[in-house]
This record gives C-alpha cells, structure tokens and sequence, in this order.
C-alpha cells in the first residue's frame, strides 16, 4: 500500500450562512487507499467533499493535491487535477443517453463510435455491463451509479469520491461495487467512500476519518477499528447498538390481507395473491429485493393503488373490533382511520415531502384535513416540528428553514418522525433507515419499538437482513411479488430469509407460525 | 386559386416574423431560461434596424444595397442581444425571478422601440417609411417567382425568409449533433449536472441568451422592413408584440425544436389569417376576433393532446424557469 498523501486539506472552514459546515477539519488520503469518511448526518461530510470536486469554495484552509497547494474553483479544476466524485444525488441528465453523459463537457473530439469503444474498454477492465445508448430515465439505481463511475473513469480520474454509494444498492450490487472497488485500488487509484454502513466501512477501507457536527475528530486504520468505537468516535459518547426486541403483547389482529393482487400500468403483476395478518403490538418485518412489490403492497393498503377484483384489506377498529373494508376508500379516510404509511424512496425527496417548504410547513400536509382552523393547525404543526427536531436531534438551522437545505440524512429524519409523530394504530414504513447513520437508525428502530409497546400495528420493510431479524417479530419474505413464506425471526435463519428472497418456495404461500 | 395562393404568401410572410421570434426562444429555453422578454426585445431590434437603415438611406445620395443590409441586421441584432444581455444580467448573475424580468423587459422594450422609432417620423406624420431598405429586402428572386403555383408560394419572398429557414435548421443541427448543443441542452435539463461536468454554465447562459435575443431581434428587423414594407408607424411596436407573444407559443407548440418550428409558424400564419380568405373561399362570414385567436387555440389544443400522450425528453427543459447557483441547494 502506498503510503504518499495523494491529497491533503488543512485548515478547512466553510460556513452556509449561520451553519458552520466545517470547521477547521485536516483531512488527507494516501495513494493507493480507501479511507472512510464517517459522521452523522449533517456533520459536514459532502460538505467537505464538495470542495475537493470544486462545487463549494472553502472559507479558510489549503488543499494541497500530491504535495503542491492548488486552487479548487470549479469542477472543471478538479477535473484537471485527476478527482471525480460520484455524489450523493445523481448528476446525470435524465434524457441523454450513457454515453452523452459521459462525454458531456468535454473538449475532445471523438465520433461516437470511437466514445463507445472507451466506453467498453472501461467496462471489460473493472467489469461493468453497460448499453451506452439506453437512456438514463429508463436504468435501474444501480445503472445509473455504474454511469456514475464510468463517467468519472473517462476522464481519467485517479482520486475517486463516492458518496453514500451504497445508500441505495442491494447486498448484491454492493458486493459488485466493492469488488470494482478492490480493481481500482489494485490499479493505484485513491479513493475516499462514504457510508453508513458500519460492516461496509469495516470490510473495505484501509483507514476511517470520523467527522462530528463539522469538526476533524480523527483518524484511525481499519484494523484498529470496531463499530462500536467507531460510533462512539462519531457520536461523541457510549451508545447502545442491541436491538430490543420486547414480546409481543395483548396482540390482535388489526390487518388482514386477503387474496391481494395488483396489475400495474405497463401490464406487469407486481402483487401476486398476497395473504397475512398484521397484529397489534407486533413488528411484522417485510423482507425481499428491492423492487418485488414491497412499494405496491403498501401504496394497495393505503389506498393509493386499486387491486385487482377479489382481493381483500380487511381493517379492524381498535375500540369496536368491527371489520372494515379498506378497499376504494379514498386515502385520506383510510389516513384518518389511523393507517399511516411512509416510504423513503431513492430518492429521499421525490415523495412525502416538500423541499420547499420548512419543517412546519411539512408537518402541516399531513394534518391539513384534520382540523379546521387553519391557525389552530399552524400551533400544532410548529409544536410537532420542534418534538420531531429535538427526539430526531434534526440539524437544521431553523425549523422554517426549507428542508431541501438540510443534508439527506436529516430531510429523511424529517419525513419518518413527522409518521410516527401521528399516533396511527397502522404503521408501515419502507426503507425508514435508508442513508441515516447508525446512530439514529438507532433512535429510529428505538421509536418503532415505543409504537409497538403502545400497541400499533407496525410493518416495517427494510433492507438489512440483521436488523430485519433482530427487530421484527415475523417476517414475511417476497419474491416477484408474491410472498415466499411468513418466518418466525426468532428462530429463522439468515439463509433462510436470503434463499426465500431469490427463490420461491414449494410451500411458498404458507404460514410458518 | 388565387385566393389561396395569396393567402399562404401572407401566411409565409408572417409565420417568418413568428420563426425568428421562435428560434430565439428556444437557445434561450435550452439554456434554461424561460425569456418572456421576447416581444420587448423583437421589438428593440426591429426599431433599431428600422432607424438604421432610415437614417443610412437618408444620409447618402446613392445607398449601397449590401450595405443598407449590413447595418440594418447588425443594428438589430446587437440592439437586441443588449438587451437580452440585461436580462442575462439579471436573471443568471442576480438570480432574479426570471418571469418577472422578462416580463419587464416586454414593457421596457417596447416602449424603447417605440420611443427610439418614432424619433424619426416626421412632425404631423403618423408613420414613415426607408423606401430604398423596402426595396432591399423585399427584392424577389427575378424568374423563379414567376413560375405558377409552386414559384409564388416559394420563391417570392425577400431574402430574410430564407436567412429564417437556414437559421432555424442549422439551430435544430447544432443543438441535435454538436458537443456544444450537448452541453447547452444538459444545462436546461439540470444545471447542477452540467456544472459537475466541468461546463461553464454561466458563460454558456449569458451566450444562449445573448445569441437568442439577437435572432429574436431579427425578427423585429423582418417585421418592419420587409412585412411592414419597412413603415414604421406609431403603433408598430404593438404589432410586433402580439407576434412575439406568438412565437413563445411555437416554441411549446414545437416541442422546443426549431425545424418543426418552422412548418408550425407557416400554419400559425394560415391560422391567423384565415379570417381574411376563408370566408372568400368557402363563401361564409366569420369573427376576425375570433380567428385572430385561433393560433393559441391551436397550441392549447396541442398542448393537451401532447401532454396525453407525452414521453420524456419531449417535454421542455426541466430546469426551464429556474435559477442556479452553485452552493444552493
Ligand atoms: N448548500 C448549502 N446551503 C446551506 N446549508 C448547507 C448546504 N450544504 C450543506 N449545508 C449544511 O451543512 C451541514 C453539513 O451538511 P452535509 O455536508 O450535507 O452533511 P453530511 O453529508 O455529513 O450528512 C448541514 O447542516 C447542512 O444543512
Ligand atoms: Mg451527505
């Protein structure tokens, strides 16, 4: 491993207004390594990432790239100067094709056949499969992430940042990641990753840099590391990483899906027979590929979706235990019955919340239906936003500060604390950890948990197959949109749930309880 | 027959003010910049071409037709980027609401034309005229504009028309298989992009703007010299604007693409006109309140229709309309 600085930052200061983003923070990475760059969310990690790739000017500090000081003005200058970075939020033009991205800004003057070749060249050398003429609008996530480092290959990059570039990916894809990766440093290449994923940090990178509220608190290898001290580097004080799971009580049935089916627009059966029950005072877990209907179920149960004749959403009041049919009730009334949803998408911002607007003003739409006097709901809204900052510890400026200013992490917080700040007697929720740092996936699993002991039915979709097992009381694996089994995850296996999720089962709609 | 031909001559004729108008539009849309400053602006250029050229032919004893030609478009043009680059100004180094500007620099524009325009009528008049620029730019094709059908409605136009069409087409050319059009089109769709890839946004913005305004300009210079029959009246600037008001209509209408933008003017200028010849034609009565709307019912229409049946990348620039700033976000 080399062990020559590649690039080196002193001193760095870089304030947004009132927000100090970065403060005085030494950063460097040598030739030949992947470091880690861990923090919470928003303590100023894309921040500081942004001013090598030229995006953002420091305020103070010096950046010195193979010993000699430069000057990062623009992207182009980074660009000059050998680093790419793939960020956190796509840059890609959605209606070009691969290859127009690649080559969008650049000087020489290729045909397009000879773009294609490089384009091919790149990907047999790290082993990526790309068509370097389908449009970015029509690529999975995965995809476009690949574009991503293709693109920043072309132009010959030898510093590579990637941020949070597994936030999104399957196990899978990141193993495939990972191993493009391990090429690359192989090749000489630098590279600095940033992820959530403790294990992620742990199996890749040869050394980790901790950043905490937009202060360098330090730099420590690998092999020397632990998630727990890693975390507490990060958080700044001990914290607990076991997952409670409390048993079950006075459970019963609050949900039950029948026979539900769904066809979407383009003809495809996403939803395929699915049948379970959903109790009070339980986490059922739902696990699968991403992609195999998980979105579809819930959007069927909170009415945003019309299932296919014969399916059945059977609701049961909590106070009356009389059976109510959820089927093509408007969303709102099956909202207002205390059935709420929230789903992280890929893209944090694409739905739920408003970018615009400020944290109340979130809040507000999801209340607006509820009370009549539009000041009355302002007070209400405000005070919720204040409980959800101070319970989420949201870093934000203010709380009328527009959320799309915020970092990912804390726009996400937003979203999920605003849902599990409704009281529902429903709660399904997707991907509620998606890019959020260990220590509040934690307050968030912990929330979950509260929900569950007062009695709220919570279905909890996620990605990580640890967490799904430690946290949930029963997981029902999909596959292609139907359902491969309900385990017990008390007792199931990591296999087991892995297998189910690739591979329907004969038994594949029986209940395993 | 005749009736006919008349009336798609007359359609030409105006639709080529609306394609100028059109074309500029759309450089400045793929830079992502929503320019409702267009009929201010056609109406600068057409003004300053038109004094130009006045005061060139009234100065000399025996004015030079390339000449006249020479001044009357560089005035336009320059006059008219001037003032697109005020709007640049304001609208990508200011980030001022971009509605908002342009819609000033209508009412700004237009008042100056007027003003600068009417400087030289006479006293008493209400409208004069540079003959010898009339004679320049409406000078027909000598033969070819004889020939029946085919040659009236083709070849018997003044040189601008067809300066239109190889401008719209080269427009269309460059945006579709140039590195440069590549790169102008991904800062419309997501400057933040664009900007990653190591293109000068601004530079570009500020060119697109620049440039767009200057063939809008010409437009303005087409409208008084050659379909006006180079008159400039008091009321000019109004005319003009409620063509330029059109062409922000084709660009939508066209789908941002400058080659269909020209059948789409030719059949805005049959719309428009049809109040004057198809009552002669079919032997009916109409409205002309009426018909003059009809080219914006026409684009509402399609509009619908297009939205119905939409796919992507044939909407307009995504970014259309708003401003960027680096370390925004
Ligand atoms: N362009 C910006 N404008 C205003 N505030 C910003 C901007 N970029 C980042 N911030 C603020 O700086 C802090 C650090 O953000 P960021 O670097 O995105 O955090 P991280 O990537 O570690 O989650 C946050 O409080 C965020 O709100
Ligand atoms: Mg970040």
């Amino acid at each position: 491993m080399g062990q020559k600085e590649a690039i080196q930052m002193k001193n760095i200061t870089k304030r947004f207004g009132s927000t100090i983003a970065n403060h005085n923070v030494d950063f460097e990475v040598r030739e030949g390594e992947i470091l880690s760059l861990l923090g919470e969310n928003g303590s100023g990690k894309t921040t500081l990432m942004n001013m090598l790739s030229g995006i953002y000017y420091p305020d103070e500090g010096e950046i010195f790239v193979k010993g000699q000081k430069v000057l990062i003005r623009s992207p182009h200058d980074a660009f000059e100067l050998g680093i790419g970075m793939i960020h956190q939020h796509f840059k890609l033009v959605d209606v070009f094709t691969a290859a127009e991205n690649v080559v969008l800004g650049l000087k020489h003057k290729k045909t397009r056949k000879e773009i294609n070749d490089s384009i091919e060249t790149i990907c047999k050398k790290y082993g990526f499969d790309i068509n370097p003429n389908q449009k970015v609008y029509d690529m999975s996530v995965a995809q476009k992430q690949t574009l991503e480092i293709i693109k920043v290959l072309y132009r010959g990059a030898d510093f590579l940042i990637l941020d949070e570039p597994t936030a999104v990916l399957t196990p899978q894809e990141t193993d495939k990641l990972f191993a493009v990766l391990n090429n690359m440093r192989k090749d000489g290449k630098s590279m600095i990753i940033i992820t959530h994923k403790l294990h992620e940090v742990l199996s890749i990178s040869d050394r980790v840099t901790i950043l905490r509220r937009g202060e360098f608190i330090g730099t420590v290898p690998t092999t020397e590391a632990t998630e727990q001290s890693l975390t507490e580097m990060m958080v700044g004080k001990k914290v607990e990483l076991n997952i409670e799971r409390p048993e079950p009580e006075n459970s019963k049935e609050r949900l039950i899906i029948e026979h539900l089916s769904y066809i979407n627009e383009e003809g495809v059966k996403v939803l395929d027979d699915i049948n379970f029950t959903a109790k009070s005072g339980e986490i059922l877990g739902i696990a699968g590929i991403s992609g195999c209907g998980q979105k579809e179920l819930l959007e069927s149960i909170a009415g945003l979706l019309h299932p296919e004749h014969g399916s059945s959403i059977t609701y049961i009041n909590p106070d009356k235990e009389d059976h109510i049919s959820l089927l093509h009730m408007n969303p709102r009334r099956i909202r207002q019955m205390g059935v709420s949803m929230s789903f992280v998408p890929e893209d944090r911002l694409g739905m739920g919340l408003v970018g615009s607007m400020g944290m109340i003003g979130n809040m507000l739409l999801q209340n607006y239906a509820e009370s009549n006097s539009f000041l009355k709901m302002k007070k209400q809204a405000k005070i919720k936003a204040v409980k959800v900052k101070d319970k989420l510890d949201v870093v934000t400026p203010g709380i009328n500060t527009p959320v799309r200013k915020l970092s990912g992490g804390n726009v996400q917080k937003v979203l999920v604390g605003r849902e599990l700040g409704s009281n529902p007697t429903v709660l399904m929720t997707a991907y509620a950890v998606r890019g959020l740092d260990i220590h509040t996936s934690h307050t968030i699993y912990h929330l979950l948990n509260k929900q569950k002991k007062k009695g709220t039915a919570v279905i909890f979709v996620g990605e990580d197959l640890d967490v799904l097992m430690a946290l949930s009381d029963r997981i029902m694996v999909m596959c292609g949109g139907r359902m491969n089994g309900i385990l017990d995850a008390r007792t199931t296996t990591k296999e087991e749930v892995g297998l189910r999720m690739t591979k329907i089962q004969e038994d594949g709609g029986a209940d395993h309880e | 027959m005749a009736n006919l031909i008349a009336w798609i001559i007359r359609a030409v004729v105006f639709g080529t003010v609306v394609l100028y108008g059109s074309i500029g539009e759309t450089i400045t849309e793929k830079a992502g910049h929503l320019n409702l400053g267009t009929p201010g602006i056609m109406c600068i250029g057409g003004a300053f071409g038109f004094v130009g050229a006045y005061a060139y032919e009234n100065s000399v004893s025996d004015p030079n037709a390339a000449l006249c030609i020479l001044i009357a478009l560089s005035l336009g043009f320059i006059s008219a980027m001037i003032a697109g680059l005020i709007y640049a100004f304001l609208t990508v180094s200011l980030l001022v609401n971009q509605n908002v500007v342009g819609l000033t620099m209508t009412i700004f524009g237009v008042g100056i034309g007027k003003f600068f325009g009417s400087y030289v009528i006479p006293e008493g008049a209400v409208s004069t005229k540079a003959s010898f620029a009339n004679s320049v730019f409406s000078a027909k094709l000598p033969f070819l504009s004889d020939l029946g059908f085919i040659g009236q409605t083709v070849f018997s136009y003044g040189f601008m028309m067809y300066l239109a069409l190889i401008i719209a087409i080269s427009v269309h050319i460059f945006m579709q298989k140039t590195r440069t059009g590549l790169n102008l089109r991904a800062i419309g769709e997501n400057p933040a992009t664009a900007d990653a890839a190591g293109i000068n946004v601004t530079k570009y913005k500020y060119l697109a703007i620049a440039i767009g305004s200057g063939i809008t300009g010409l437009g303005g210079v087409y409208y008084i010299l050659d379909y006006n029959s180079a008159t400039w009246a008091t009321a000019a600037g109004n005319a003009i604007e409620s063509l330029a008001w059109l062409s922000v209509a084709l660009v939508i209408f066209v789908r941002w693409n400058t080659a269909k933008a020209i059948w789409g003017s030719y059949l805005f200028g049959l719309c428009y006109w049809a109040y004057a010849f198809i009552p002669s034609i079919l032997g009916i009565s109409v409205n002309t309140d009426i018909a003059e709307i009809l080219p914006y019912i026409v684009t509402i229409i399609v509009l619908i229709v297009g939205n119905i049946r939409s796919r992507k990348g044939h909407q307009g620039p995504a970014y259309l309309g708003m401003s960027y700033y680096r370390e925004e976000r």
